[in-house]
């Protein structure tokens, strides 16, 4: 029996995409970051409206845009990022909105009762009074979906359940999703990783770049076939010019630190070499330590253990102003919250880091005014950045002129290592050519690069080598040129390529 | 009803807001004064007079638009780097005992040096006075609000202290107030007969001093940065920490300049009603020049003329000297109506997702 | 001599002045705790508490009986909360800048109307204040009628506003909708609720509360209205409100515990005044605030969403 049925085209997340979800069956969404498969999600939720299309559940057509009505048909999220309230107990989680407004009691023994009946049926054990806070990753992820199931869903969507789990709560996770789809609840499961897709579900669809390029049983599916269908056929190779390489600018050996150090992630043993004159791609889906990586290369955060060293000689000491000084420039993946100053001019934006810099201000300190707007016309001339004029606030900058003018502006200062993280984010294709090009050029002019990516066009388009960034860990380094998207999408994905079964 | 932020502000309407404000407080001030029996425009006729009528009447209001110029930039400078400094009442006694400490006969220099020497004292005083609120909320990340207040209380239960006991001035016939600040300290006239005194032209001078360090020096340039996001001015190398440490003694200095001005200009000594509220009136008067350094002058002025003016008017037509503080405050939230509306569009559809 | 000192201790006067001095400071901890626990820092709370006291003092003397001005106090209280709400629930404007422009507006217009309804004469005119109540049997016992059982009826209520709070946050539906808006406000949006309703109400509520705890001042500790008179009570809630964790019984303990220890530091000064200024004893508590935030703030558990203003389809 069908459940459920779409097809709509949305924007450019998602291009008429259909499919449908049976009672008691367990769909798999695949796809790498950027596909469309959190778009997609949030459409069926009613979070946003599709430019086309219908959603029928149990072949009743939905309103598109209405959360509420999403929920009350019978429709439950568990997102990526849990939407509970840490200060407050597992039982005040639950029964927010269940109970009328201005009615005398919450009804608490009842619930209780039914928390406790759901969370045998289902194998959640989790302790009502409990306060948020106190809980772990996996006992919070229960929660929300005990919140699914007190709503008597019918179909539960899962996006990214086992991001943060360990093993075991892994292995429960899935008993819990098992005995959930028995009871007769349809589960549509989003994840990035293979083995876990393969392992409990039903069916697989799989969507790349918006559209679905593959609708299958489980049973036809293996890990090869799918890492293939997620990154494509075709592969863009660069026409780059003979590189010329230098001796190591920085050496990060066995770095370590601990997951509250700027990302919840933390960096387990890593080992990095960054040569002059090498662009060295990070592959990997957000949230694997990325942050943490290129944090710590920028000096925001001291590592736990482990050394780095800079063209030969141990750093000890780690501030940003420190590395800066030794040439190092982080261009950030927030470019509008830790890039650029929206409410402060082109021009001010293009010398915030240069009041240090003799041609920008005197020793005494007193800003050199018109150095300072010849600064800036010479880098928005050199990296084309185009504005109106130089006076008008930075947040009216297009994201791929914002990109351009930090980009310009850290080359500026001649750096000796340059980190990129996400630099092409939600930027066009012309944005795009022009910071490839920039960062190409860098790499010509003898600069080490560090670009952290999930675009895998992009990393095998700019790269000379490439390594992946899986749970904090970083695997070897290999030449790009060599390596096929294949194995890239099972290394991102957490498979080893050896296991690729054939 | 929906707000989505506007894209670019045109300069008129920036300089709109502080019109609309005053405009505002201005119709709030009409309607009190009917409910008071006065008629409003005969009563803005007195308050005119009373604060620019004669060379007296504008006199007092430039002597009243000093202390307010002070404690409206250590407001102002404050705010720009988001530091919430509402002890400037505060940081304003101490810098006046300070000055009573060394200007009441403890040192005698010539006044060409004893007066520059007695506002570096205030300035360090007031720095000094909002130090432990800054420590706090750097080491203890505690709230500066709440700090910086609470300090006030403090403080001027300090000055009751020293005007009972220790610098309490024996020729005063048991009135708490300290001796007298010596010749050589007390700001000269500037306006014969009249209470206008040099302090007038040193808080305009400082205005000018830290228009200048905002707009033409790399402090200032921090300041504002890390102001408007210390996320990014941190991912450029600077020191946000040490930005808002300075930007915070800065503020207390300038706040405890007024207590020099209100000590050794004004009034002569040291009393426990040197300042009505001055520190607070200063919050008032930054919001209405939008932290503007050059615009906190006009609008001290403004908030004098209105103090002034209300003073005589109040006795002209029998109506409370307190409206004068009802319309700054008013003041106050109109500048806060007036920056949501020209920072926002309106949109009065229902909400669609 | 520092026998002295501790005597005052075992003084009945000393408690019953400790519960006296605690219940306005009672009704603004929990008015204060009602707006943040929703996600709203209250700086109007001096003002607001100003306005109770002038409001609920001035009711009485124009011929209202006592619980009415104790109702006008809130009401008033109310709308100064609906204006604060308007501005930083509504408009999304900074809640620094409007609490501390609302406390400049509710003290002005207070003392503004107060000259106008009572130009200035020489004494400071009085109500009939609330008197202390017999209760049988009980005023009448030794050491601990004095302490607990004397007290006026608006003193009680305020011990009694200590259960209600409880109730209302933590076991109705209202108070759940509160800590959630205050919490996760998406949560709450998602449930189909209306966070800005919610918010609005609770610092409606809040400052209803404040009010009241000011008129407490005029109607019950003392029976005149004069200026200056809520004297720093307000911001020195806004610390035990942190200092209390957000919770209604702490709160309670904090403001008797600070009530004792500025019952204390009158009684010590007696004492010790030869030595010790009385200004040093009366800074006590201001710096004692400063103390239970240091102390506080090493607990994190802020309102998540406290100072956040939320918009509607803004993804956070």
């Amino acid at each position: 029996m069908t459940k459920v049925s779409k097809k709509f085209g949305t924007l450019t997340a998602n291009e008429n995409i259909s499919f449908s979800v049976s009672k008691g069956e367990i769909l798999a969404v695949l796809g790498e970051n950027g596909a469309g498969k959190t778009t997609l999600m949030n459409v069926i939720f009613g979070h946003y409206i599709p430019d086309s299309g219908t959603i029928a559940l149990k072949g009743v057509r939905m309103r598109s845009g209405d959360t509420k009505a999403a929920i009350k048909s019978g429709i439950g999220m568990v997102h990526q990022h849990f939407t509970l309230a840490e200060n407050l107990t597992v039982l005040e989680n639950i029964l927010i909105g269940r109970n009328p407004l201005w009615g005398w009691t919450l009804n608490t023994k009842a619930a209780e009762q039914k928390i406790m009946d759901i969370s045998e049926r289902f194998g959640l054990k989790i302790d009502p009074h409990a306060r948020v806070l106190d809980l772990s990753v996996g006992e919070k992820q229960r929660l929300e979906i005990l919140k699914t199931l007190y709503s008597n869903c019918d179909l539960v969507i899962l996006d990214e359940p086992t991001a943060s789990l360990t093993p075991q709560e892994v292995d429960n996770l899935f008993v819990t999703i098992q005995s959930m789809v028995k009871s007769g609840l349809s589960v549509i499961l989003i994840s990035h990783k293979l083995d876990e897709i393969l392992r409990v579900s039903d069916r697989i669809l799989v969507l790349r770049h918006g559209k679905v390029v593959a609708d299958m049983a489980r049973v036809k599916a293996n890990k090869a076939l799918l890492a293939e269908l997620i990154v494509g056929r075709k592969i863009k190779r660069p026409i780059q010019k003979k590189a010329k390489f230098t001796s190591n600018v920085l050496d990060l050996n066995s770095i370590n630190t601990s997951p509250t150090q700027g990302s919840p992630m933390g960096l387990k043993n890593i080992d990095l070499e960054l040569r002059g004159g090498e662009i060295h791609g990070i592959a990997g889906v957000a949230g694997n330590g990325q942050r943490a990586l290129c944090e710590l290369i920028a000096g925001q955060i001291k590592p736990q253990s482990g050394n780095l060293a800079y063209k030969g000689v141990l750093v000890n000491s780690f501030n940003v102003k420190k590395f800066m000084a030794m040439g190092i420039a982080y261009i950030p993946e927030d470019r509008n919250i830790d890039g650029v100053i929206g409410d402060m001019s082109i021009q001010e934006n293009s010398v915030l880091s240069e009041l240090n810099n003799p041609k920008i201000a005197t020793p005494r300190g007193f800003l050199l005014l018109k150095e300072c707007v010849a600064y800036a016309k010479n880098i928005c001339k050199k990296y084309d950045v185009r504005t109106q004029s130089l006076s008008q606030p930075a947040r009216l900058l297009s994201g791929g002129n914002v990109q351009k003018l930090l980009i310009g502006r850290w080359l500026e200062r001649n750096p000796n290592v340059i980190i990129a993280c996400q630099p092409t984010r939600g930027l066009d294709e012309g944005a795009i050519a022009a910071v490839h090009s920039m960062l190409l050029n860098a790499k010509s002019d003898g600069r080490a690069i560090l670009v952290v990516t999930e675009d895998l066009d992009e990393l095998l388009l700019i790269s000379d080598k490439v390594s992946v960034m899986y749970n904090g860990s970083l695997t070897a380094a290999k030449q790009a040129k060599k390596l096929e998207k294949r194995e890239i999408g099972l290394m991102m994905t957490g498979s080893k390529i050896e296991e690729t079964i054939k | 009803m929906r707000l989505e932020a506007r894209d670019h502000v045109p300069e008129w309407l920036t300089f709109l807001v502080p019109i609309l404000a005053i405009f505002f407080s201005l119709f709030v001030a009409a309607i009190l004064l009917i409910i008071a029996d006065a008629p409003p425009l005969e009563s803005f006729y007195y308050l005119i007079k009373g604060a620019f009528g004669s060379k007296n009447a504008i006199a007092e209001t430039g002597a009243r638009a000093t202390p307010l110029i002070l404690t409206g930039l250590a407001a102002g400078i404050a705010f720009r780097a988001k530091f919430w400094n509402i002890g400037a009442e505060g940081q304003l006694y101490a810098g006046a005992i300070a000055v009573t400490v060394v200007g009441t006969g403890a040192i005698n220099l010539p006044s060409t040096l004893m007066i520059p020497f007695l506002f570096l004292v205030g300035a360090l005083a007031g720095a000094v006075a909002i130090l432990p609120s800054v420590i706090l909320k750097q080491l203890f990340k505690v709230d500066e609000v709440v700090t910086t207040l609470l300090m006030n209380f403090i403080i001027i239960l300090f000055v009751s202290f020293v005007l009972d006991g220790p610098l309490k001035d024996p020729m005063s016939m048991g009135w708490p107030q300290a001796a007298s600040i010596v010749d050589s300290g007390v700001l000269p006239q500037i306006m014969e007969r009249t209470r206008l005194h040099f302090g007038f032209i040193v808080a305009i001078v400082t205005a000018l001093m830290i228009w200048f360090i905002l707009g033409k020096t790399t402090f200032g340039f921090k300041i504002r940065a890390v102001g408007y996001n210390s996320s990014a001015a941190y991912h450029s190398g600077h020191s946000v920490i040490k930005t808002m440490m300075l930007v915070a003694c800065i503020s207390g200095g300038l706040a405890g300049l007024a207590g020099v001005t209100e000590t050794a200009g004004l009034k002569g000594y040291l009393t426990l009603d040197l300042s009505p509220g001055f520190g607070y009136t200063g919050i008032a008067v930054a919001m209405l020049a939008a932290l503007n350094p050059i615009g906190i002058v006009f609008s001290a002025i403004f908030l004098a003329t209105i103090y002034v003016g209300a003073d005589s008017m109040s006795r002209a037509m029998n109506v409370p000297t307190y409206l004068a503080d009802v319309v700054v405050a008013v003041t106050v939230l109109s500048v806060l109506i007036s920056l949501v509306l020209t920072q926002y569009k309106f949109y009065f559809k229902s909400n669609s997702k | 001599m520092i026998i002295d000192f501790f005597e005052i201790l075992l003084n009945a006067g000393f408690w019953a002045a400790t519960i006296r001095i605690a219940c306005p400071l009672i009704f603004a901890t929990l008015g204060e705790l009602i707006c943040e626990r929703a996600g709203v820092l209250n700086l109007g709370i001096e003002g607001i508490m100003t306005a109770g006291a002038m409001v609920g003092w001035t009711a009485v003397y124009l011929g209202a009986d006592l619980p009415t001005g104790i109702l006008y106090a809130a009401l008033v209280g109310a709308l100064f909360g609906l204006l604060h709400a308007n501005f930083t629930v509504h408009l999304g404007a900074s809640q620094h800048v409007t609490g501390i422009g609302i406390t400049l507006l509710a003290s002005s217009l207070s003392y503004f109307a107060f000259r106008l309804i009572l130009p200035s004469s020489t004494t400071p005119p009085k109500i009939e204040a609330f008197q202390p109540l017999q209760i049988p049997l009980l005023s009448d016992l030794p050491f601990f009628g004095p302490v607990l059982f004397q007290h006026t009826g608006f003193t009680y209520l305020a011990f009694l506003s200590v259960p209600l709070t409880m109730w209302l946050i933590n076991k109705s539906p209202f108070g759940l909708a509160i800590k959630m808006a205050g919490e996760n406000p998406m949560a709450l949006e998602a449930q189909g609720i209306n966070v800005l309703t919610i918010r609005t109400l609770a610092v409606m509520i809040g400052s209803a509360f404040m009010a009241i705890g000011g008129a407490y001042l005029t109607m019950s500790a003392f029976n005149a209205f004069y200026f200056g008179m809520i004297n720093g009570r307000g911001w020195i809630a806004i610390a035990l409100v942190i200092f209390a964790s957000w919770k209604p019984k702490q709160a309670l303990l904090g403001a008797l515990l600070f009530a004792g220890l500025d019952a204390y530091q009158v009684r010590a000064q007696q004492l010790a005044g030869a030595f010790i200024p009385y200004q040093f004893f009366l800074m006590l508590p201001y710096v004692l605030s400063i103390f239970a935030m240091v102390i506080a703030a090493k607990k994190t558990r802020y309102p998540k969403a406290l100072l956040i203003p939320f918009r509607r389809g803004e993804r956070h």
